[in-house]
C-alpha cells in the first residue's frame, strides 16, 4: 500500500479521496485521508492491529460502510489508525487497520469525524485505469 | 451563487422557481451580498430538497446557508405525512439536536475579567472537550435507556441542574415519542463514556459579555443587561447521535433503492413518515434529541459549578436552549389552513414569535430567544422570534455565522498558536487541546455573523436583541 490520497474542499466539512491501482487500494488510501482529517497520519504508530468487516450492496455504499466502521473503531477504542489492508469480497470487505491509542498531546487531534456522508460519494476508475474512492465526511 | 437564476422577492428573499422534478419553489433569505457569497451548491441543494415527496410550502434556506450534505446547512423543509411526506436522516444530519444554550450569570463582564485566566483554566479542566475526551458518567444499559427517554429531565433527576431550568428548554427538556429500543447497541456503545462532553469541530463553551442591546424591552424580559456576562454552550448528541444518523442514512438509502425512489443526491435518503422505517427513525432520532438535551444539561451544570466556585455572588439561570439539527412535528398555517407538518431544520433554529403556545409562560409575551453563534473571535447574537412572518419561514431563523472557507484552507492560512495569541491580545482567552483544531476554526474562516443577523431581521425571521463578545472560549 502506497500513500496516495487527498482532501477536497467542502464548505462546512471535508472530503476524503483515496487513489490506488485497485479498488481495494483506493479504499485503503481513503482511510488514510480519513485519519488525516484528525491528525498527521505519520504521527500514528501502526502498533496494534484491529480486524474489521462490513458489507453493502454496491461499491459506493461499501466505501461509506468502510469509513464508518473505522469511525466507530476510532471512537470506541479511542485509537487512530495509520496503515490499512483491505480485501474485497462480493458486496463486502474484510480489513486490518493498524494504529495506536490516541495521545492528545502528540496527535493534536483537529476534529472528530462524526460519520461518512453519501455526498460526493463515488468509487470508480479514472482515465488510465487508476481507482478513486471518495466522499464528504462530517466533522 | 449566480443570482440571475433566482427571482428577487424582496431585498432579503430570493425565489427559485419550480422546474423539473421540483414539487415546490425554493426560497433563500439574505441580502444580495450574502447570496452572492453562497456556494452554487446551496442553490443545487435547495432545489434537490424541493424534489422530495410530500414537501409543502417551499424548500427554505436561511441567511447563513452553506453547502451541506443532502440538505444545505441552514435548510428548512416541512413534509405532510398524510400527503406521502418523508422524514430524512440526512435532512437532520449526524449531530442530532446539536444546539446552543445560554445561561445568565448574574455577573458583570468586569467581574469575570478580574478572574478571567482562572475561569478559563477551570472551565477547560472541568468540561471535557476534544476528540477522545470522556465524561465522568458511565451509563449502564438501564440508565442509558432512561436517559434516552428522559432527556434533560433525566439529567435533572440525576442531580445535574434544577427543575426550573427545564421550562427554558425546547420540549421542556424532554422530547416525547422517543423510542430507546430503536437505538442500536453500537450507538449506545459510542455514548457510554461521552455524556457531558463538548465534542470537537465547531463546538464550544464561551463566556461572553453583553456588548450591545438592540431591544431594551425584550432584553429586560430575557434578563440581559449591558455589561452582563453570560455563558453559551454549543454541542450535540455526541457519538450516539452520530451513530443513529449513520445507520439510518444507510438503511434509508437501501430502502430508497429498493423502492426505486430516484433522488438527486443519495444523501437525501428518506423514508415515508408513515412507514415502519420512518417511524423507527423518528423514535431513534427523538431519543437522540434527548441525549443532546441531557448532554447540554450536564455540561451546563458543571459550568455553573465552576462559576459559582469562583464567584460566590453568581446567580446562574438558564435563558434558553435551542436545537438546530432536528425534525419536529409542528402545526403551521399553510394555504389558509392549519396543518401538522414534519419540519426538518438542518443548521437552522426555531424562532417562534410572541404568543406561541409552545413557549413557556415567562417567555410567551416576548417570543423565543434565538441563539446565534458567531466565531470565537468575533461576536454572537441573541435574537427573538418575530411573529408576522412565521407562516412563511415555518418559524425558523439562522443558527450561526456559517463558514467562509473550508477547514483545509483555514489550516493552511493560520497556525493555532498564532490565533490563540492574537485573540489573547484582544482579551479573549482560548483553551483547546488542539492547535490545529483552533486553526481550522479561526475567526477568519467564518462569515460576518453581523450581516447574517441583520439579514434575518430585515427578512422578518427574527429581531436582534443583544450582541455578545467573547471573553473565554473552550474549544473541542
Amino acid at each position: 500500500m502506497t500513500d496516495s490520497w487527498e482532501h477536497f474542499a467542502h464548505d462546512a466539512d471535508i472530503g476524503v479521496r483515496g487513489f490506488g491501482a485497485t479498488m481495494a487500494e483506493a479504499f485503503e488510501n481513503a482511510a488514510v485521508a480519513l485519519t488525516a482529517v484528525v491528525t498527521e497520519p505519520a504521527s500514528v504508530a501502526p502498533e496494534v492491529a484491529v480486524e474489521l468487516a462490513c458489507a453493502a450492496p454496491d461499491r459506493e455504499l461499501l466505501l461509506a460502510e468502510w469509513l464508518n466502521a473505522l469511525v466507530y473503531e476510532m471512537a470506541t477504542r479511542r485509537m487512530l489508525f495509520r496503515r490499512f489492508r483491505v480485501q474485497l469480497g462480493v458486496d463486502s470487505l474484510r480489513a486490518t487497520a493498524w494504529g495506536e491509542s490516541l495521545d492528545v498531546a502528540r496527535h493534536q487531534p483537529a476534529a472528530e469525524v462524526k460519520g461518512a456522508t453519501l455526498t460526493a460519494l463515488s468509487v470508480g476508475q479514472l482515465a488510465g485505469g487508476r481507482w478513486c474512492a471518495q466522499c464528504v465526511v462530517d466533522v | 451563487m449566480e443570482l440571475s437564476r433566482l427571482t428577487q422577492v424582496s431585498d432579503y428573499a430570493w425565489r427559485i422557481e419550480p422546474e423539473g422534478a421540483m414539487r415546490v419553489p425554493g426560497l433563500i433569505y439574505g441580502d444580495q451580498d450574502l447570496l452572492e457569497e453562497m456556494d452554487d451548491k446551496v442553490y443545487e441543494q435547495v432545489r434537490n430538497v424541493a424534489c422530495l415527496p410530500g414537501i409543502v410550502g417551499a424548500s427554505l434556506a436561511m441567511p447563513d446557508a452553506h453547502w451541506g450534505y443532502g440538505f444545505p446547512i441552514g435548510g428548512v423543509a416541512a413534509f405532510d405525512a398524510e400527503a406521502g411526506g418523508v422524514i430524512s436522516a440526512g435532512g437532520v444530519g449526524f449531530d442530532i439536536s446539536c444546539g446552543v444554550r445560554t445561561y445568565l450569570t448574574g455577573l458583570s463582564s468586569e467581574a469575570v475579567k478580574s478572574k478571567q485566566q482562572l475561569l478559563a483554566d477551570r472551565l477547560f479542566a472541568e468540561i471535557p472537550a476534544g476528540l477522545g475526551s470522556t465524561g465522568r458518567i458511565r451509563l449502564d444499559e438501564a440508565s442509558m435507556t432512561a436517559m434516552l427517554a428522559g432527556g434533560a429531565a433525566w439529567a435533572v433527576g440525576e442531580g445535574y441542574g434544577r427543575e426550573v431550568e427545564l421550562q427554558r428548554i425546547e420540549e421542556q427538556g424532554l422530547m416525547r415519542g422517543a423510542d430507546p429500543q430503536a437505538v442500536s447497541q453500537k450507538a449506545r456503545r459510542r455514548q457510554r463514556d461521552e455524556m457531558g462532553t463538548l465534542g470537537s469541530g465547531n463546538h464550544y463553551l464561551e463566556v461572553q459579555g453583553v456588548a450591545e442591546i438592540y431591544d431594551d424591552e425584550v432584553a429586560r424580559g430575557f434578563g440581559l443587561r449591558l455589561g452582563d456576562a453570560v455563558v453559551t454552550i454549543h454541542c450535540g448528541s455526541r457519538g450516539l447521535g452520530h451513530q443513529i444518523g449513520t445507520e439510518f442514512l444507510r438503511d434509508m438509502a437501501l430502502a430508497d433503492a429498493e423502492l426505486g425512489l430516484a433522488l438527486p443526491d443519495r444523501e437525501l435518503a428518506c423514508a415515508p413518515v408513515n412507514s415502519p422505517l420512518g417511524q423507527r427513525y423518528l423514535g431513534a432520532m427523538r431519543a437522540g434529541i434527548n441525549c443532546a438535551l441531557a448532554n447540554r444539561q450536564i455540561i451546563g451544570h458543571l459550568t455553573q459549578q465552576v462559576i459559582s466556585g469562583l464567584f460566590p455572588q453568581a446567580e446562574p439561570a438558564l435563558l434558553f436552549d435551542v436545537s438546530h439539527n432536528t425534525c419536529k412535528v409542528e402545526v403551521h398555517e399553510l394555504e389558509g389552513r392549519q396543518r401538522e407538518l414534519y419540519v426538518h431544520r438542518k443548521g437552522a433554529t426555531r424562532a417562534f414569535g410572541p404568543g406561541h403556545p409552545d413557549l413557556p409562560e415567562s417567555l410567551r409575551p416576548l417570543g423565543q430567544p434565538v441563539l446565534v453563534g458567531g466565531s470565537m473571535g468575533t461576536e454572537s447574537h441573541i435574537l427573538v422570534g418575530a411573529p408576522e412572518r412565521q407562516a412563511r419561514a415555518l418559524g425558523s431563523a439562522c443558527h450561526g455565522a456559517g463558514r467562509r472557507m473550508s477547514r483545509h484552507r483555514a489550516a493552511k492560512l493560520w497556525r493555532g498558536r498564532q490565533v490563540i495569541d492574537e485573540l489573547a491580545g484582544r482579551g479573549i482567552l482560548v483553551r483547546s487541546p488542539s492547535h490545529r483544531g483552533v486553526a481550522e476554526e479561526a475567526p477568519g474562516a467564518y462569515k460576518d455573523v453581523a450581516a447574517i443577523v441583520i439579514a434575518a431581521e430585515r427578512a422578518g425571521l427574527a429581531r436582534r436583541v443583544a450582541r455578545l463578545l467573547p471573553l473565554v472560549c473552550v474549544k473541542g
